[in-house]
């Protein structure tokens, strides 16, 4: 199973999963997984043409990687997909 | 950069700095850098607080720092540069007091105000390297826009709970070859309202202590011109996990600073880029508010009213004025909970998410009895009920 990591500010629409597991053997298919696993969490991953959103990075490994040109880049057993946000602080004054 | 080969260490310093001295990546050489390097921090939070105690202590030469805020009780968990009793105080006025106290042996440059589009490139051209501890995106694309114009190395430090990012935006390596800067990693910042904020999330103490410290060994790799910065890269952190990751940054070519199409010339209105001032100001204005002193003349008056608190349960654990608990994201599910036949107080902490939660039931389900409560439960705890905690 690959395995994809989910950053905090992206969890409260995971039931707070840090990860999720996937059988898919293809990038666009992981993410298609993590997009019927968890609904919420479509709007703030991809945009209306189904784009990554450009305050998050998606990583195959290290390397970065776009579901749209990549989507056919297997992945296998040991795959780790990361979900990488841009985050501000800890400390922001929007309340 | 001041020129290092005129610099000299004094027998103080060469006590101070004897065991910088005996690492032969640094010796003489690289300790005069560091004492003729200059480094403007901006902020001084949790971030800003270990940052600046080890670049102090380390000898670098001239230190600015950049914060408009004061000490708040808030702060102590993760700025271990301030105590209690600073409570009140200006942070500058602080920070440099204590780094003094660590190093007399070099200078500490305050400035009290807010980096702006206006004084950023004024500010920052004095400097050899900026490190970023802000907490708030429009100051963090201002910072890597105003280096990229200025051509200044940007150490980029970021936290959320228990993770944390850090990169060397903006290195022109020995080659001569700029990398990427924060643009090229994200074009652009999430929409306010679409990434849960950061009341709602808070941060381990110790985190800032972990990534600032990382910035601060980037800043002193850079002045004194050893070892590989983390440019071109990004290292994750999760303390929770104690996951860690290095992932590489790729140049965007649509970037519109150093992409093939340039459209940013010079600095912008941040607010507005981030969607934090401008249209977002003309949708408060849609909602109705209730200052707290109104609030409370409502409730010694008796009158029928509901009051909603749409803040997170661990938040009502800490304080709560006795509302009914309906988390923002589970307002619009719970529509059906919440009277037309009375009036209504919403709030949260300070009145942003309140307000959301107004504008999001006003405009799906037609409600016009819903008032915002100005200032949040922060504003009752402090003009209304003291006994109500802060947090």
């Amino acid at each position: 199973m690959a395995t994809i990591h989910i950053p905090t500010p992206l969890r409260k629409f995971t039931n707070q999963n840090r990860i999720l597991e996937t059988g898919k053997t293809t990038l666009s298919g992981a993410i298609e997984h993590l997009v019927e696993e968890h609904p919420g969490i479509k709007k703030n991953l991809l945009d209306d043409n189904g784009h990554i959103r450009s305050y998050i990075k998606i990583y195959v490994g290290d390397e970065e990687v776009d579901p749209l040109e990549n989507g056919t880049l297997e992945i296998g057993e040991e795959t780790e997909i990361s979900i990488v946000p841009a985050i501000a602080g800890g400390t922001n004054n929007e309340y | 950069m001041s020129k290092w080969t005129e610099m000299k260490l004094s027998n103080e310093e060469l006590a101070h700095y004897s065991r910088h001295l005996t690492i032969p990546e640094i010796g003489v050489e690289g300790q005069k850098k560091l004492k003729a390097g200059k480094v403007l921090a901006v902020g001084t939070g949790g971030l800003g607080a270990p940052m600046l105690q080890y670049l102090a202590a380390a000898g670098v030469g001239t230190i600015g720092i950049v914060d408009f805020d004061k000490v708040e009780a808030s702060n102590l968990h993760r700025q271990i540069l301030f105590g209690a009793s600073d409570i009140g105080r200006p942070k500058v006025e602080v920070a440099k007091e204590r780094l003094q106290e660590i190093n007399p042996h070099i200078t500490i440059e305050t400035y009290e105000t807010r980096l702006t589009s206006e004084n950023a490139l004024e500010i920052i051209k004095n400097y050899d390297v900026v490190a970023d501890g802000t907490d708030n995106f429009p100051t963090r694309y201002l910072i890597n826009d105003a280096t990229v114009m200025l051509d200044k190395p940007n150490v980029h430090g970021s936290i959320f709970q228990f993770e944390g990012q850090i990169s060397v935006f903006n290195y022109t390596g020995k080659n001569g070859d700029r990398g990427p800067n924060y643009r090229d990693l994200f074009p652009e910042p999430p929409p306010p309202g679409l990434v849960p904020d950061c009341a709602e999330a808070g941060v381990l103490g110790v985190l800032p202590g972990i990534i600032g410290s990382l910035q601060a060994s980037e800043v002193i790799k850079i002045l004194a011109g050893i070892g590989e910065p983390l440019a071109g890269k990004l290292f994750l952190f999760d303390a929770l996990h104690f996951r860690t990751q290095s992932v590489t940054i790729k140049k965007n070519r649509d970037n519109p600073l150093t992409g093939e199409n340039p459209s940013i010339t010079e600095l912008i209105d941040y607010e507005v880029f981030c969607g934090v001032g401008g249209n977002g100001r003309d949708e408060e204005d849609e909602v109705s508010e209730i200052t707290v002193q109104e609030f409370k003349t409502l409730l010694d008056r008796g009158e029928d009213v509901q009051v909603i608190d749409v803040r997170e349960p661990h938040e009502y654990d800490i304080a709560h004025i006795g509302g009914e608990l309906i988390p923002l994201n589970t307002v619009s599910d719970n529509a059906g909970k919440i009277r037309r036949d009375a009036k209504v107080v919403v709030h949260c902490k300070a009145g942003t998410r309140s307000a959301k939660a107004i504008r999001q039931l006003q405009e799906a389900y037609g409600f016009d009895n819903l008032y915002n409560l100005q200032g949040g439960i922060l504003a009752w705890s402090k003009e209304i009920d003291q006994e109500v905690p802060q947090y």
